[in-house]
């Protein structure tokens, strides 16, 4: 969806046109892998800058990048019966080894380009010369001390993981570089962005999931972490807005302690604020009552903000529940169209990202049964063989062999199909994240308008009070001296406050644009995306029935003397 | 329903004034539902056609329900030891399937085949209860049904009973694992260890078989609900990409009903093969029982024979005045002894023919069943390649515009 400058290490991509089925090589070091990929599919296929670097990755390999797909070993024909070293009295001699025993993964769409285990991102279907790249590994996950805060004697520990970038961006000082960072860091950068791109559509970070931490073995919540981690840096380095931002070459770069304002917590903050708190609740002389207009670029968080949040609350109900018409209105049509839409799209997208499960779930057990049925005839046939006292037992085993074979054959295929399905499919559940992230810059938007409006509030009750004041005064002769100086104070807080006015109103159209510039941006990635999607999909499930049918063909063919004669 | 010619069949049709070949052809068609309630049945149509001069007619209709097979097949089992007698589809223990279409179908081809089976068997063919069941009007096909649970106490399915309840006591026999009373047949005993691993082999592919159809059924389900969700996702898009999407969704929705339409083939052409074998195997371990027990018959009354022959020798040294009576039921005897052995040796020559027969049929059989699933398989993956390649060209255009 993002990223259509980056690259990294490929393979060497051969297309895969209609009705070729040409063998594609993937590479795959990191043999532990959810199998998805964040990168965008390719409509053109660019041979890649950068390194290129190829493996051959065993299909049998016991840990398939496709770690999705749960097989039990017992369960897998494959790994029973694949290895022709095995003891040759078992079933193994009476299976060919796979056909295919160059060993390479098939991908019938040109998108093998998408790394199965998303080692980097890759080729482009932009026809830029645009040449930056970006790239980002999060490896090495390491267990450290933390020397400071322990409370406790031992200390506590937390782990860091080695976060190494290449790149030719200028900003970057360097090429290649590397930092450890933990876990807490990314909140951090999270949040610093969340501050900094008000109104963009920001990745999410993943979860803090504090309950998988104590439930999950130690070492595959590591590995769950660290591939969170590798795709949400991905995909930062994706987005053409983020991946220039200070705060992430920050997190990139810097080495040691990372130099980002901490997301301070929210109770030390209350702590600072409640003293100024009487202060201001009741403080009608107070000038500092009025927002301080720096401030309000910056949405209202606790402590210090708590007045503003309880006048923001406030203003929140009155256009709710209150009568009168806010004094702005969201009335851009068409971003409350948009908006409509994107529920309904998240709606429908959530429907078939289930179902996508669903036909996944029904492919891999079609291959699994088919797996089961050919061992069992491999079973029989053997049986027959050994036990053939009449010729038409060993015709009979013969047949059944050949059933046998090709009902194994037809359970790896639909193995490997399941497989690049999932990669396609899984686009549907990554886009349901981007909807959040997109959600959360309207949010933005509802919350800068929020505080335009509680601006505009104050503003009115400002005046008004003025108003009441300067036609009380008038009324004494000789003049008020303690009103006027009142009159003064308010018109100076107004003043302020027109001032404050003014930047939230900027601030908000600042956040406006961001969301029409992401919209159109995302738009266009949709479009490239899903249509990769679809393209993919369907061009694997031709290319494996294809496949398919020919192994069937042969058994079909090589059968036919049996075929009833009569209808 | 297949026509065959009966030529080598060993029918002999002295009085056939005809130049044609001796046929005889049955097929069971229109099942229809009989009765109300707890007491409803399927019925059948039986048609014979045939120029056998032991039929009456060359064409007749009758009715008959699933009891009425039963009948035949035990009638047949205890008259014609040593035959592997044709088997039956089960009893339907699932009572919702009772009457659904597609049991009452597959009920329908297996009852067809197992007639038919019969009616080519060039032994089984020539007998009266078959003639009975093909010709008899209703009422005397009850009768017949009736009287048979007096007179024949032990029926195939009560052996089998045995087999499943207390296998191991008569297998044990059957096996020849106690002691007196077995055949010492190395190359019998080797066939009975082979019937009985086989069932199981087979079994088990059936099983797999049986998963595999309702595998087909799920994928077809789920690329339906799959469609559907996505032509709303289409719906809800609009614009080129909203087109795809209902594309796509369309093409789904069309290989699902493919799918559904490869399960019910599955089930009809390689399931029920697949079955079928299991039955006919199930049916074998009854002749082997049938086998033992005349072994056994001729065991005992070899030793009867051989007490009564000291016996009479004793008597004959006394000059008892028994000895007439006693030398009367010795001659009895022996000819009760060689009648079973007799019968023993009939069964077992019946049986090697048998052998050949069975294993040369299944091996027809099941290349037809693998042939099917072959073509099945290949018709079913070629539609989905056809289908997602003819959408290609349009998603490129879509994509595109």
């Amino acid at each position: 969806m993002m990223g259509f400058e980056n690259q990294g290490f490929e393979e060497a991509q051969l297309h895969a046109s209609h009705g070729e089925m040409e063998s594609l090589v993937l590479d795959d070091d990191d043999n532990n892998n959810s199998g998805n990929d964040n990168n965008p599919s390719s409509r053109s296929n660019g041979i890649t800058n950068g390194d290129v670097s190829q493996h051959y990755n065993h299909p049998l390999s016991s840990s398939l990048p496709f770690a999705e797909i749960l097989t039990t070993d017992d369960d897998d024909p494959l790994l029973s019966s694949s290895s022709p070293h095995q003891n040759p009295n078992s079933f193994n001699s009476l299976l060919e080894p796979p056909s295919y025993a160059d060993a390479s993964f098939r991908s019938f769409d040109g998108d093998h380009g998408k790394q199965i285990n998303g080692h980097g991102a890759v080729s482009t279907s932009s026809p830029t010369a645009d040449s930056v790249y970006l790239k980002v590994s999060v490896t090495d996950p390491q267990k450290e001390q933390d020397l400071n805060n322990s409370l406790v004697p031992g200390g506590n520990t937390f782990v860091t993981y080695l976060i190494t970038t290449w790149t030719n961006l200028p900003e970057f000082n360097g090429t290649e570089f590397s930092v450890r960072r933990r876990f807490r860091d990314v909140v951090t950068l999270s949040d610093r962005l969340s501050d900094s791109y008000r109104g963009y559509f920001i990745p999410l970070r993943p979860d803090k999931s504090v309950v998988e931490s104590q439930v999950m073995q130690k070492q595959e919540f590591v590995e769950q972490r660290r591939m969170g981690l590798e795709k949400y840096l991905r995909k930062l380095a994706a987005h053409p807005v983020i991946r220039r931002s200070e705060e992430l070459r920050v997190f990139l770069q810097v080495q040691g302690k990372l130099p980002l304002m901490k997301t301070t917590d929210v109770a030390s903050r209350m702590l600072d604020g409640a003293v100024k708190l009487p202060k201001q609740l009741f403080g009608e002389s107070v000038v500092s009552a009025a927002v301080d207009p720096n401030d309000v670029s910056h949405p209202a968080k606790g402590g210090r903000d708590l007045l503003r949040i309880f006048k923001e609350l406030r203003q929140s109900v009155a256009n709710d529940w209150g009568g009168a018409k806010p004094p702005v209105v969201e009335e851009d049509k068409e971003f409350l169209d948009k908006k409509k839409k994107m529920q309904d799209f998240e709606q429908e997208l959530s429907n078939v990202s289930q179902q996508a499960e669903s036909l996944v779930k029904a492919q891999q057990d079609m291959g699994e049964t088919l797996g089961q049925l050919g061992l069992a005839f491999v079973k029989l046939t053997k049986f027959e063989m050994e036990e053939a006292i009449f010729n038409s037992q060993k015709v009979r085993a013969a047949d059944m062999k050949n059933v046998a074979t090709s009902a194994v054959k037809a359970s790896r295929l639909y193995r490997e199909l399941n497989a690049q399905t999932v990669r396609h499919l899984d686009k549907l559940h990554e886009y349901l994240g981007v909807i959040l992230a997109v959600n959360n810059a309207y949010s933005d938007r509802s919350n800068a308008l929020l505080t335009v409006q509680t601006l505009l509030s104050e503003l009115a009750n400002l005046n008004s009070r003025i108003e009441k004041l300067e036609a009380a005064a008038s009324k004494i002769f000789g003049g008020d001296r303690s009103r006027v100086r009142k009159i003064e104070e308010l018109k100076e807080t107004m003043r302020v406050t027109d001032e404050a006015k003014n930047c939230a109103v900027r601030e908000y159209e600042r956040i406006k644009e961001n969301n029409m510039n992401e919209l159109e941006r995302l738009d266009k990635e949709r479009h490239d995306d899903f249509f990769g999607m679809l393209k993919g999909f369907v061009v694997n499930q031709a290319g494996y029935a294809e496949k398919m049918a020919s192994v069937w063909e042969s058994v079909a063919n090589e059968t036919s003397g049996y075929a009833a004669k009569n209808s | 329903m297949q026509q065959r010619s009966l030529n080598g069949g060993g029918l002999q049709s002295p009085r056939s004034p005809s130049s044609q070949p001796p046929f005889l052809s049955v097929s069971v068609t229109d099942p229809a539902k009989m009765g109300n309630g707890v007491q409803a049945y399927i019925s059948y149509k039986v048609i014979t056609k045939t120029n056998l001069p032991e039929y009456q007619g060359s064409e007749k209709i009758v009715i008959r329900r699933y009891t009425d097979f039963v009948w035949l097949r035990d009638r047949l089992f205890e008259k014609y030891k040593g035959i592997f007698i044709p088997p039956l589809p089960e009893k339907s223990t699932v009572e919702k399937f009772r009457f659904s279409a597609e049991f009452i179908e597959m009920r329908r081809q297996a009852l067809d085949t197992f007639v038919n089976r019969i009616a080519l068997h060039h032994e089984l063919q020539q007998s009266e209860d078959l003639r009975t069941f093909l010709q008899a009007d209703e009422q005397t096909m009850e009768r017949a049904r009736s009287q048979d649970t007096g007179i024949f106490k032990k029926k195939p399915s009560d052996l089998m009973q045995i087999f499943w309840g207390v296998q191991s006591k008569v297998t044990d026999v059957v096996l020849g694992k106690e002691k007196p009373v077995e055949e010492s047949n190395p190359e019998y005993e080797k066939f009975k260890k082979y019937i009985f691993e086989l069932e199981d082999h087979l079994a088990e592919a059936q099983k797999h078989a049986y998963r595999l159809v309702k595998r087909h059924r799920e994928l077809g389900q789920s690329l339906a609900d799959f469609g559907k969700a996505i032509k709303l996702l289409g719906a809800c898009e609009g614009d080129a990409l909203g087109t795809a999407f209902s594309e796509l969704g369309a093409k789904s929705e069309i290989l699902s009903i493919k799918l559904q339409r490869e399960a019910q083939n599955l089930l009809m052409n390689f399931e029920e093969p697949l079955k079928d074998y299991v039955r006919a195997v199930q049916s074998i371990k009854g002749t082997i029982a049938e086998r033992a027990n005349a072994f056994r018959q001729q065991c005992e009354l070899a030793e009867t024979i051989k007490l009564k022959e000291i016996d009479l020798n004793k008597m004959r040294i006394i000059r008892s005045e028994k000895m007439l009576d006693a030398e009367h039921e010795y001659e009895e005897l022996k000819a009760d002894g060689q009648e079973a052995t007799r019968r023993f040796e009939t069964i077992g020559r019946l049986m090697n023919e048998e052998i050949v027969r069975f294993q040369d049929q299944k091996t027809q059989d099941m290349g037809r069943a693998f042939h099917e699933f072959a073509k099945g398989q290949a018709r079913l993956a070629n539609a989905i390649a056809d289908a997602w390649r003819t959408l290609l060209p349009k998603l490129d255009s879509l994509s595109v515009s």
